[in-house]
């Protein structure tokens, strides 16, 4: 997939609360087709005490508009800088970055069971383009989606758009109180697969969850890194091929290839 | 436009711009954005004559306008990188050259000898100065006679030409570029990453898995620009500029200071086309001040 560099647009920045933003950013040529799990990194500047890109994972991308949108937990110098871009800041991008979660062919007879997209924290966000590949290829998927509170759970009448919705947050404020892994609908169904995107321990606990029920389970993971192209190796997870960067064998891996205690 | 061709030993190169060992891969991975064939020299990720894993996660850590890296010269050894690297690059037109890195004599002159025979690699570039292996590099990097022995031992077996990329954190790194001179280096490069370290004072633990790293990026500029006057004054060899060069005009101060040539390294990260930025800034900087080759602005520097 060819990596493209360039400027976007700020179309919006949207304050969704004190500490998530979803930015939405146009450019003039029109979006190549991009995959669900992929990334951008994103150049921050006018900062002196960032220099290195982030890697944000790509939210949704809104073909008719020409428009990529990514949500972004305000969490360090670098994320901080994003939130306070405005309306017409330009904002120079590297991507489509990575591999990504794999897709059913299209055209193959959707499964009687459903694919389990779950996702905690910022995790959510490659969730809602994950999901509405699955629906456009004919999937009904089911998002498990996780967070602290009720503010920090977004999108969600888009992610109902495309499949079932189960909520968990820790303080009960909306769905389901707990962490997603103990949501009550890992009992009542069961799942042809399983993608997941979040905080490392939420990722190994629906890793255990996936082994111990025989399901295939993939997870995407954030280590970081410098150059977003497999070039520098710095952000290599030890699987069981060796060291794999990341940002170009990953960040999504298959739970088998991981070495995890799990 | 003026004259940017530059030679280093038997090596030409059509522009003063390198991209620095470990920051650019094997160049295949920056095709997409860079026209490669404009470098001057593609220094490939650092070889190694065995398979090396490297160091474990984490190995980077950012740090005020620069970063540390502890990658370890992970690398698939110089049998993997002939069989399966070199006939890719092969078919690529641009110049590349092999960053060779060891940890005993023996180790640095088999791969030497073995890229010698590679008809597409005209140079190589010997990495005497990693900071990141146990054993490795770096202890032959620190001592004059340890750099002597080990330049001595790949001269005998490398025929092309031979640069000799030299650690900054040394006592005197003019004596060390002297000593590999010597021994017949046809160039010095420097600097490699300054030793250093970073800490969470929150979780009490250092950010590197290996505790120290390497620092690179703007914040190493100031110290590795004196290095280079220094050790330009002190060789009769080409000094090759490397740390922090983020921009045209930095690439610019370090010839003035006596550079031949560039090497590009963490800047590739924060913008992966700045090579070619580079190169064309220079040749701006030598149309604006009237220079017809770029040869003219080497230890330039009116002190």
């Amino acid at each position: 997939m060819k990596k493209i560099l360039s400027d976007f647009i700020v179309s919006e920045n949207i304050h969704l609360n004190d500490h998530y933003i979803l930015l939405k950013l146009t450019t003039e040529a029109p979006l190549p087709d991009m995959l669900p799990g992929q990334f951008v990194e994103v150049r921050i500047d006018n900062t002196p005490e960032v220099m290195l890109r982030r890697p944000i994972s790509i939210n949704f991308v809104d073909k008719a508009n020409n428009m990529l949108w990514l949500l972004i937990h305000l969490i360090g110098k670098g994320t901080f800088h994003l939130g306070t871009l405005r309306q017409g800041d330009k904002l120079n991008l590297l991507f489509p970055l990575g591999n990504s979660f794999s897709l059913p062919d299209s055209g193959t007879a959707p499964h009687d069971k459903p694919f389990l997209l779950v996702g905690g924290g910022a995790g959510i966000a490659p969730m809602l383009l994950l999901g509405q590949l699955l629906a456009e290829r004919g999937y009904r998927p089911t998002f498990l989606l996780g967070a602290r509170n009720k503010e920090d759970l977004f999108e969600l009448e888009q992610f109902a758009s495309y499949g079932d919705v189960c909520l968990s947050t820790e303080d009960g404020s909306l769905g389901e109180k707990g962490f997603v892994t103990q949501h009550s609908v890992l009992e009542k169904q069961t799942f042809a697969r399983i993608y997941s995107c979040g905080p490392k321990p939420m990722m190994m606990a629906v890793a255990r969850y996936a082994k111990f029920h025989g399901i295939e389970c993939e997870v995407s993971l954030e280590n970081k890194m410098a150059c977003g192209l497999g070039a520098c190796l710095c952000c290599v997870e030890d699987t069981k091929e060796g060291n794999q960067c990341v940002c170009k064998e990953g960040p999504v891996f298959n739970i088998n290839q991981l070495k995890w205690q799990i | 436009m003026a004259d940017l061709s530059i030679k280093l030993g038997q090596l030409d190169m059509i522009n003063p711009v390198m991209t620095a060992s470990g920051t650019f891969g094997y160049g295949e991975e920056f095709a997409d954005l860079v026209d490669l064939s404009r470098i001057g020299c593609i220094i490939v990720k650092g070889t190694t004559l065995k398979h090396r894993e490297g160091n474990p996660y984490p190995r980077m850590a950012e740090t005020p306008q620069g970063m540390l890296n502890a990658v370890g010269l992970q690398n698939k050894g110089v049998d993997y990188f002939i069989q399966h690297i070199y006939p890719r690059l092969k078919a690529i037109p641009a110049t590349f050259c092999v960053n060779v890195a060891g940890s005993s004599i023996e180790d640095y002159s088999l791969a030497a000898q073995m890229i010698d025979d590679l008809d597409h690699i005209p140079a190589i570039e010997l990495n005497i100065s990693c900071p990141n292996v146990k054993q490795g590099g770096m202890s032959f990097g620190v001592k004059p006679d340890c750099a002597a022995e080990v330049v001595a031992a790949v001269r005998k077996v490398y025929h092309k030409t031979l640069i000799v990329k030299l650690s900054p954190n040394v006592t005197d790194i003019a004596e060390i570029a002297r000593a590999v001179e010597a021994e017949g280096a046809d160039a010095v490069s420097l600097i490699n990453t300054l030793m250093g370290m970073a800490v969470d004072a929150e979780t009490r633990r250092p950010l590197l898995s290996t505790v120290t790293g390497g620092l690179s990026g703007p914040a190493v500029k100031p110290v590795a620009l004196r290095m280079v006057w220094q050790v330009a004054k002190a060789v009769k060899v080409p000094v090759v500029g490397i740390g922090g060069i983020m921009n045209a005009t930095d690439a610019v101060e370090f010839m003035l200071a006596g550079a031949s040539a560039v090497e590009i390294g963490t800047a590739n990260f924060v913008d992966p086309s700045v090579t070619m930025k580079v190169v064309d800034g220079i040749d701006e900087y030598l149309d604006r001040h009237g220079y017809k080759s770029v040869r003219e602005i080497i230890g330039a520097l009116e002190v």
